[in-house]
């Protein structure tokens, strides 16, 4: 993916995440909505070199890997309102979009409960003889759950081609993470296996892509597994609505600063993808908008395959 | 009639089932060393210790592992190890495996087992002999299969490893080994089995309370009482119809299982029986069970808190 690609990728995140904030205040988005408004670097400089075969595993804040695991906007836009036509014809909601048209293969509302099922599929891949290549997005709060060491412990003994990605935003719902751990970096965390390893700043994309190729290049010849720490800044609260009693804002200045978007558009000097990404997010939620909610029949009707 | 153990029969269907699809594979603690019983012994010789993959203590880990692998296309059998440490999976079986197809719309499904064994009897206290099968009915996406019988066994594993959900296999350790006649063939799940057919009381038994309800009714007909005995085989999807028909001929039930009473999956049979067909009881719905504490170690205690035959031919006595 070029430097131009990252950034017309990362402004459809931003433009329609944007909008979902105001849908979830005008009460057309529904329930518990996380956005990753300040974290498209992350989403954009892994999955742009991802492959539809390569499963995707994501976490409450999904909407960005969706997007730029190519997701169609229309039916996630759909899927967050509820609606028949959403990816999930509205069974799943923000907190569990799924698109395995592009090997997207689901958020999780469970913290770190995702991290375990990417191994089943670097695993299903291995054993299948193929080289694809299985990555899961989690944040700092999911690595002080158990199942996070065990899934590491097991992906280090079993060396599966596995590329576990935490997005390190220094909160874990309402809480600093230094009141949750004594130990600063993810990456510290997985010393003990000797996971190969790398802390980026999640905010320069440029950075993520080429740390993330490196892991990505050796995986596909079927190592692993590799852990990339990438530090952001969640712009937003936890969840939409959230108070954020608990921090100060960062100032806009400081902010123009890090935002991955504005670093790279001011280095490649280039406008025009954030019109473009309004244009195609104006159509998402008509399109969403035209599709009507799904009938009552269907609650049973996919409880079993 | 081909003689064999209700562990064998365990043994022998997942070595047919891998030798069948290469997509099955099993993993579990120990399970490359047989397991505590033997269940998966000669399979690590057989299929090799990628099919056949030991884990460490992790339940929860390896549940998300087998459900990551059978949405990527594989059919993992899981062992844990006893029932109790279920607790230690439910998370990923109960939020993620079971809602997989459901919250993607239809684009997910997770084919996988997950074989466990309860039941207690041979002292090994509170935290290695719970009937836990009761929390697992009640997750809308799981099947629950509790086999009591060698042929059932095998049968409905074979069904298990085929059905495109999570299924959720809860055998019994006091069964492995009794020597039985098991003819050979296909146990769909959702379908009960009259183990015995009478016209007095119908009994609904699961797993072990089988073959004590069994002997029960032996004992019940030298009086001239005759004991109906249903297995549901599987309780969900549950064969409701098999036990209202019964019933439509008994108009006497009795529900047993191992489990404690309060809470557990007789109180569903009673409820699903008293609503199908109310016209047709005579008595109130009779529950078996344990009583509502958890399994004591010493051995008299154990003993007294088994529910077991003379329970089963009481609460039969006291419908008549």
């Amino acid at each position: 993916m070029s430097d131009a690609d990252l950034l017309r990728a990362m402004w459809r995140i931003r433009v329609f995440e944007e909008e979902v904030g105001r849908l979830t205040r005008a009460n057309e988005v529904h329930g518990l909505v996380h956005l990753s408004v300040g974290g498209e670097g992350v989403a954009v400089g892994v999955c742009g070199q991802l492959r539809d075969d390569d499963p995707v595993y994501s976490n409450h804040r999904a909407h960005g890997h969706a997007l730029a695991k190519g997701a169609p906007m229309g039916p996630l836009m759909a899927e967050l309102m509820g609606r028949d036509g959403g990816l999930c014809r509205g069974l799943g909601g923000s907190m569990h979009v799924v698109d395995t048209a592009h090997g997207f293969m689901g958020a999780t509302g469970v913290v770190g409960g995702n991290v375990p099922l990417a191994l089943g599929s670097a695993l299903a891949a291995r054993l299948s003889g193929s080289d694809s290549v299985a990555v899961v997005f989690f944040g700092d709060g999911a690595v002080q759950g158990g199942i996070f060491v065990e899934s590491v412990n097991l992906a280090a003994l079993w060396k599966l081609p596995a590329i576990l990605v935490c997005e390190n935003n220094g909160f874990a719902e309402f809480t600093p993470r230094s009141a949750h751990t004594p130990v600063e970096r993810v990456t510290d965390w997985v010393a003990p296996w000797d996971v190969d390893r790398e802390t980026v700043d999640g905010n320069d994309v440029v950075a993520v892509r080429k740390a993330f190729r490196r892991f990505l290049t050796k995986a596909r010849k079927g190592k692993g597994p590799f852990l990339l720490e990438c530090l952001t800044h969640r712009l937003r609260g936890h969840y939409e609505g959230d108070p954020q009693l608990y921090r100060q804002a960062l100032a806009a200045e400081e902010w123009q600063e890090l935002d991955p978007i504005l670093r790279l558009q001011r280095a490649l000097g280039h406008k025009g993808f954030e019109e473009e990404a309004r244009a195609e997010v104006v159509e998402a939620v008509e399109s969403a908008r035209a599709s009507p909610f799904p009938s009552s029949d269907l609650t049973t009707e996919l409880v079993y395959a | 009639m081909p003689e064999t153990t209700y562990l064998e029969a365990i043994t022998t269907t997942l070595a047919d089932e891998m030798r069948a699809d290469e997509r099955v594979l099993v993993l579990g603690e120990d399970v490359a060393e047989g397991g505590p019983w033997g269940a998966t012994a000669g399979l690590a010789d057989e299929f090799g210790p990628e099919r056949v993959r030991n884990t460490p203590i992790s339940e929860a880990a390896i549940a998300g592992i087998a459900i990551g692998a059978a949405q990527s296309g594989l059919r993992p059998v899981v062992e844990i190890m006893f029932v109790d440490f279920l607790t230690l999976a439910l998370d990923q079986l109960v939020n993620q495996a079971a809602k997989a197809h459901f919250m993607s719309g239809g684009q997910l499904t997770v084919p996988m087992v997950l074989r466990t064994q309860g039941g207690a009897g041979q002292r090994g206290g509170a935290q290695h002999s719970q009937s836990l099968e009761a929390w697992l009915t009640h997750i809308p996406g799981l099947k629950v299969a509790m086999p009591a019988r060698a042929a059932d066994a095998a049968g409905l594993l074979r069904a298990a490893i085929a059905d495109p959900n999570p299924v959720v296999f809860v055998e019994n350790k006091t069964l492995y080994f009794r020597k039985e006649n098991a003819e050979p063939g296909d146990v769909p799940l959702g379908r009960a089995k009259v183990v015995r057919p009478g016209r007095d009381v119908t009994v609904v038994a699961l797993s072990r309370l089988v073959a004590e309800s069994l002997v029960a009714a032996e004992e019940l007909a030298a009086e001239g009482i005759e004991v109906e005995v249903i297995d549901p085989r599987t309780l969900v999807p549950l064969d409701l119809d098999t036990i209202v028909e019964s019933v439509a001929r008994t108009h006497r039930l009795v529900v047993a299982h191992e489990a404690v009473v309060h809470g557990g999956f007789g109180a569903e049979i009673a409820a699903q029986v008293q609503a199908a067909a109310f016209d047709e009881l005579d008595a109130p719905v009779a529950r078996v069970g344990a009583p509502f504490a958890p399994i004591p170690f010493s051995p008299p205690l154990e003993d007294a808190y088994l529910p077991g035959r003379d329970d089963v031919s009481a609460a039969i006595r006291a419908l008549l």
